[in-house]
């Protein structure tokens, strides 16, 4: 039998996200053997489609409109909506970013379905597809089934990993044409203030700052460490309050949730609301001149001692080891 | 102009979690509104001192979250709704919860409402949008900035670390993001206030609502904590050992760089 799954990929700056690749796995376990169609959404993004074939989508839907070239939420639910109601899916995957977090609400309340938000894994046991998510901001976790109608799920980045990309897959492209019409909500300005290329929820490193940074300035000691690992910044409530960086860095309870494979903490304490928020990273290191810090007893490998001595080199001798790689 | 707010009552975030009988233990807790949602709170006071109306706040759940509804009065809201599920509903979802609010403004004519962005408990954010679609209006996730002018309403929104600023009409739901207000706490006077001011309970019933119309979609089958991390390996000796001895473990022994 099987399930056929709609996925959404989505785009930044242009080029597919990870976290596409990662819902595509994803569906591929739902599917049971069932088809799994891609569906792309933009202004000019055809060329993209095969990407999502190489990554295992078995069929690509492509709908081009000047008007889905920035999201909106009525934007692309009539595009979504209009794809579901032609491929009839039993199932449909979204990525919990912040387009997807926006947009799958919505196009669940007009399928009048449930859905599972954040999901990390999903398994098909004794017929039942079953989703694991965090709760509480990852101090626990629920496994939670859809008890009637369509599955519908959104996939937390970097935690279901994506399949290998197989250049030799082949798989039809189509377009469908959807008349997009009474945007209510119109986007005048969009000011960039993350750094290119990696973002936080789907770092597979990140250094995170706090209050031991001492100030804005003492926090852009970071930078540098987190671009010879290829990583991001991110930061503790403190580090946001006492204004040494943006909140839109912060990592906890209130703040992002993250999962990459190396989390970095400098002169962050280790408050409870901090370590819901990356406590289960792959791999924890901390870094705090006072040795009883809570953040110690979740990490890793630990060094105490003064983080501008640590930080710097530290930051020297990954290069080396870069340089030798 | 007509304001409703959103409410939960969840854990403090203080709290450490346990699970007992297959559920999250809620005995000795101390509950909170959910962070997020004192954002919203604060943001439709400030709303209704500015243009004038009335705020009202909302929240589905038991007997129990009447206190957090009158922190809210206390903080300066004007009305509260306490649309009370304990005796109706064992399982419910986010689609059970929007269909209940959304049946309930639905003759209410709400101009604004306000949402926090997500739940610090359930984390899936989907009630506010949901809300929105149940009720035809449109929606704006994870603002920063509200600016009302009429009708028209100019919003920055946080996607990711950067920043759009949108531009929509009135009747609108908008979900607060850290960095919108700081929210106040409730004043002596405030607390006092608060006690006089109208708190209602509705039922299921009220709303001319059957379990039925409101079953959820999803259920939860098992609850479990994470493995516990136990404290690792705090390195020895001169710091340039240390910072050589950590990169080589990072790179021989955990393979993550």
């Amino acid at each position: 039998m099987g399930r056929k799954v709609l996925v959404l990929a989505e785009l930044k700056d242009n080029k597919l996200r990870n976290v596409s690749f990662e819902a595509i796995a994803a569906a591929k376990t739902i599917a049971e053997g069932g088809e799994v169609v891609s569906l792309l959404l933009g202004e000019s993004v055809e060329s993209l489609a095969n990407e999502l074939v190489q990554y295992g989508a078995d069929r690509v839907v492509v709908v081009e409109d000047e008007k889905l070239a920035q999201y909106s939420s009525d934007g692309f639910s009539q595009a979504v909506l209009a794809v579901v109601e032609e491929e009839d899916p039993e199932a449909i995957v979204f990525g919990h970013t912040a387009l997807g977090k926006d947009l799958s609400p919505k196009v669940a309340s007009k399928l009048d379905a449930g859905l599972v938000s954040d999901v990390v894994d999903v398994e098909v046991t004794g017929g039942n597809v079953v989703f694991t998510r965090p709760i509480y901001s990852g101090k626990a976790f629920e496994k939670k089934i859809v008890t009637d109608g369509l599955i519908f799920v959104t996939v937390r980045p970097n935690n279901i990993p994506a399949l290998e990309k197989d250049e030799s897959r082949t798989g039809d492209v189509s377009k469908v044409d959807v008349e997009i019409k009474d945007l209510r909500t119109i986007i005048k300005e969009v000011v960039k203030k993350t750094s290119e290329g990696v973002d936080l929820s789907e770092a597979k490193v990140v250094v995170a700052g706090g209050r031991g940074l001492k100030s804005a300035e003492g926090f852009k000691l970071l930078d540098e460490l987190a671009e010879v690992l290829g990583g991001a910044v991110g930061a503790s409530r403190g580090a946001c309050d006492a204004g040494y960086c943006d909140y839109s860095l912060q990592i906890g309870q209130t703040g992002k949730v993250v999962t990459p494979d190396l989390y970095i903490a400098v002169g962050i304490s280790g408050a409870i609301q901090h370590l819901a928020g990356m406590s289960n990273s792959k791999v924890i290191v901390a870094i705090n001149k006072d040795p009883e810090a809570n953040i110690f007893k979740i990490a890793d490998y630990g060094i105490v001692g003064d983080l501008f001595e640590v930080v710097p080199k530290l930051t020297e001798e990954l290069k080396k080891l870069k340089v030798n790689a | 102009m007509n304001i409703y707010v959103l409410l939960k009552r969840t854990f403090d975030t203080e709290e450490r979690i346990t699970i007992s009988g297959g559920r999250i233990n809620e005995d000795g807790a101390e509950f909170i509104i959910n962070p997020y949602d004192e954002y919203a709170v604060e943001e439709a006071i400030q709303v209704r001192d500015e243009h004038g109306g009335e705020v009202t706040v909302v929240t589905v759940g038991g007997e129990d979250a009447e206190k957090q509804l009158r922190t809210a009065l206390a903080m300066g809201a004007d009305k509260a709704v306490l649309i009370n599920i304990e005796d109706d509903l064992d399982v419910t979802d986010q689609y059970t919860t929007a269909k209940i609010i959304a049946t309930y403004l639905g003759d209410k004519e709400p101009d604004l409402i306000l949402a926090g962005n997500v739940a610090i408990d359930n984390g899936t954010g989907q009630v506010g949008p949901r809300v929105a679609d149940l009720l035809g209006i449109p929606y704006i996730t994870t603002i920063t900035d509200l600016k009302i002018d009429g009708d028209k309403v100019t919003v920055v929104k946080d996607v990711e670390g950067d920043e759009e600023t949108i531009e929509t009409t009135l009747p609108l739901l908008v979900t607060a993001q850290q960095g919108l207000n700081e929210p106040r706490y409730p004043s002596l006077p405030g607390i006092m206030k608060a006690k006089k001011k109208p708190l209602d309970e509705l039922e299921l019933d009220d709303l001319d609502l059957d379990e039925d119309d409101v079953e959820a979609k999803t259920k939860t089958i098992e609850v479990f904590l994470p493995p516990a991390k136990s404290a690792g390996k705090v390195l020895e000796g001169e710091l340039d050992d240390q910072v050589k001895e950590l990169v080589s473990l990072l790179h021989n022994e955990a393979k993550v760089i």
